[in-house]
């Protein structure tokens, strides 16, 4: 065999192939197979509502974690933050295309043209107000230090939120929590080991990642108060009470915190998340620009 | 003094010689001519920061992806890239290089990486051409190095050019999504293409009689074929695919020859070559600069690393 042909084999193989394929990138339908009837009893608003909330909050920390290509401490940081933000983008994904079969897609839609898939018109096609993300996961991402407190406080919060979700009686969430929670067990224990090494490494680290704790420390009141939508949910077995294991993610935290030889803040007072409301920092608005301008600005292309 | 020690050189170079005669692979720990190890890490190292050099021109869309499966797609590509990078970089290891040490002498300029990367990314269809050609490119030289005479770096070959297939296939399938698109997106991708041909066909290096250093390596087994080989390869492979995806290749010369059923091209630009591989390319320095911003802005974080690391190796 000569070395045209070996060529020609490996570009033909590939079209066979599916290991190489990550997650999410393939050409089909990532809700294929799923059933997507909406459960009895569970309002499809409701429900549609609640997807946007946890797929905002996967698709905005993947953007942030997707800063980093390019400008990371190290390779294997390279590929393992990317990795974080390519299981995120998967989620949001998923979690955007559930609320768009539950129907909760409002002007996005009809400024998307019909070519444009659900899972983009949410994601490209809303304003900031539209956005449902805790302001947690779009507060600028900082140094190596803010990244890595960020991603262990929303990663121990969703696995929190995803171990329960994997009971849901939406057979969608179900799927999209049992495949999540391997992929946040990863991301916690990831952030985490980096959060001991810096916390205690040098003295310089040290300041860095206490600083990092101080200003993140604050948003954690945001992160367990129900919403309407989450409170009615919750009574259809559908989602879950974040209020429910905020004493575990508070130990979890508190834990690694300790043996990282950082002082924890005081605990903050839970509020109503301003994001789940549609509010938010000055720091969303020029994230969206970046992610969506683009789109927006050929909107009867494909991609 | 052991009995290993009075083997005498000659003899080594004589099992070197018949290993390479064989085809057999040279292993990290086989005796092997200090300028064969030279050369395998200037060329392996060449590569390893090619890969990551190559991350930045497709990476400054990743925030901009027009679609969530194109930033998917994308993202899982640079990624590759920087595992294509560590493979290589650990296989220059094999030989007694060091990843930080490289990583240095990349960023002080003294070693060179593919000069294609010097060019900038202007639109989206950029990514996919990049794709087409770029990836392209490098399975055509790359895939005969998978039969490389030293072994650890044929086998990271193996790996990388199976992903590449895959980068290749996916930029070949954003392009032809656009020219079933708007007008506006067809011209972007025969804009991309016109902009990326020449460079992707300098990739190959230089012409035969102008590369000094090809005939020690094509003895070596370091390399397999010519530059010019390569890139006649590239041509006859991409032409037919040019044409399915309905856009122009910018040379008029470009013709089918009857008799030898290969493409004839036309001459292409060395001096163009000379001056962005010697550093003058539109954005040779952007690219340097990042990456030694990621090297110097972060040292803080490798620092603590180690400082950890030595507090809790029991
Ligand atoms: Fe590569
Ligand atoms: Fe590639």
């Amino acid at each position: 065999m000569n070395d045209t042909e070996t060529v020609y084999d490996a570009l033909d193989q590939a079209h066979g192939g599916e290991g190489q394929w990550a997650f999410g990138t393939g050409f089909d339908d990532p809700l294929a197979g799923v059933d997507t009837t909406v459960p009895d009893g569970v309002d499809a608003a409701d429900l549609g509502a609640y997807c946007l909330m946890l797929g905002d909050d996967a698709l905005v920390l993947s953007q942030r974690l997707t800063e980093w290509a390019t400008r990371s401490p190290e390779l294997e940081e390279e590929v393992a933050v990317a990795n974080c933000a390519l299981d995120l983008l998967g989620q949001a994904r998923l979690l955007l295309g559930r609320a768009g079969t539950c129907g909760v897609l409002g002007r996005s839609r009809s400024l998307a043209t019909e070519s444009i898939p659900d899972e983009d018109a949410l994601a490209y096609f809303r304003a900031p107000d539209e956005f449902r993300n805790h302001v947690l996961v779009e507060v600028d991402g900082g140094d190596f230090a803010q990244t890595m407190v960020r991603l262990l406080i929303a990663s121990a919060y969703r696995l929190a939120v995803f171990t329960r979700l994997r009971d849901s009686r939406d057979p969608v969430l179900s799927a999209i929590a049992a495949k999540g929670v391997h992929e946040l067990t990863y991301h916690r224990d990831y952030a985490a080991r980096w959060v001991l090494r810096l916390g205690d490494g040098t003295a310089e680290s040290h300041r860095r990642a206490a600083v990092a704790v101080d200003a993140l420390w604050p948003l954690l009141a945001d992160l367990f108060t129900a919403t309407e939508v989450e409170t009615r949910l919750t009574g259809a077995g559908v989602a879950v009470d974040p209020g429910g294991f905020e004493v575990e993610v508070r130990e979890v935290l508190g834990t690694v915190l300790t043996r990282a030889t950082l002082d924890a803040p005081e605990w903050p007072v839970a509020r109503p998340s301003p994001g789940r409301a549609g509010s938010h920092t000055p720091e969303l608005a020029p994230l969206l620009a970046e992610l969506q301008g683009l789109a927006r600005e050929h909107p009867a292309a494909t991609w | 003094m052991t009995a290993v020690a009075d083997v005498r050189e000659s003899d080594l170079q004589e099992y070197f010689d018949a290993t390479i005669a064989h085809d057999r692979r040279i292993e990290p720990r086989d005796w092997m001519p200090e300028a064969y190890r030279k050369t395998l890490v200037r060329q392996i190292a060449q590569h390893a920061h090619s890969e990551i050099i190559g991350m930045q021109p497709e990476g400054d869309w990743l925030l901009a992806a027009p679609s969530l499966r194109r930033k998917a797609i994308l993202l899982a590509k640079v990624q590759d890239e920087a595992g294509h990078g560590m493979y290589l970089y650990a296989a220059a290891e094999t030989l007694g290089a060091d990843r930080a040490d490289l990583t240095d002498k990349l960023i002080e300029r003294k070693q060179k990486y593919s000069s294609i990367f010097n060019y900038p990314t202007l639109t989206y269809a950029d990514v996919g051409v990049i794709g087409w050609l770029v990836d392209g490119a490098a399975i055509c030289n790359q895939v005969p190095l998978c039969r490389s005479s030293y072994g650890p770096y044929a086998r990271a070959m193996i790996r990388v050019c199976k992903e590449e297939s895959f980068h290749q296939r996916q930029g070949f399938e954003l392009l032809m999504t656009m020219m079933r698109g708007t007008e506006g997106q067809q011209a972007m991708v025969q804009d991309a293409v016109d902009r990326w041909w020449w460079p992707s066909l300098m990739m190959f290096g230089p012409p035969d009689d102008d590369s000094p250093n090809s005939a020690q390596s094509m003895a070596w087994g370091i390399k397999r074929h010519s530059n010019d080989e390569l890139r006649q390869r590239y041509v006859d492979m991409t032409v037919p695919q040019a044409a399915v995806l309905g856009v122009q290749l910018p040379d008029p010369e470009l013709a089918l020859d009857e008799s030898t059923r290969r493409y004839r091209f036309g001459p292409i630009d060395w001096s163009e070559f000379k001056q962005v591989v010697s550093g003058h390319g539109p954005c040779n320095d952007e690219r340097i600069t990042r990456r030694r911003a990621a090297r110097d802005d972060n040292a803080w974080v490798l620092e603590a690393a180690t400082a950890y690391a030595a507090k809790h190796s029991a």
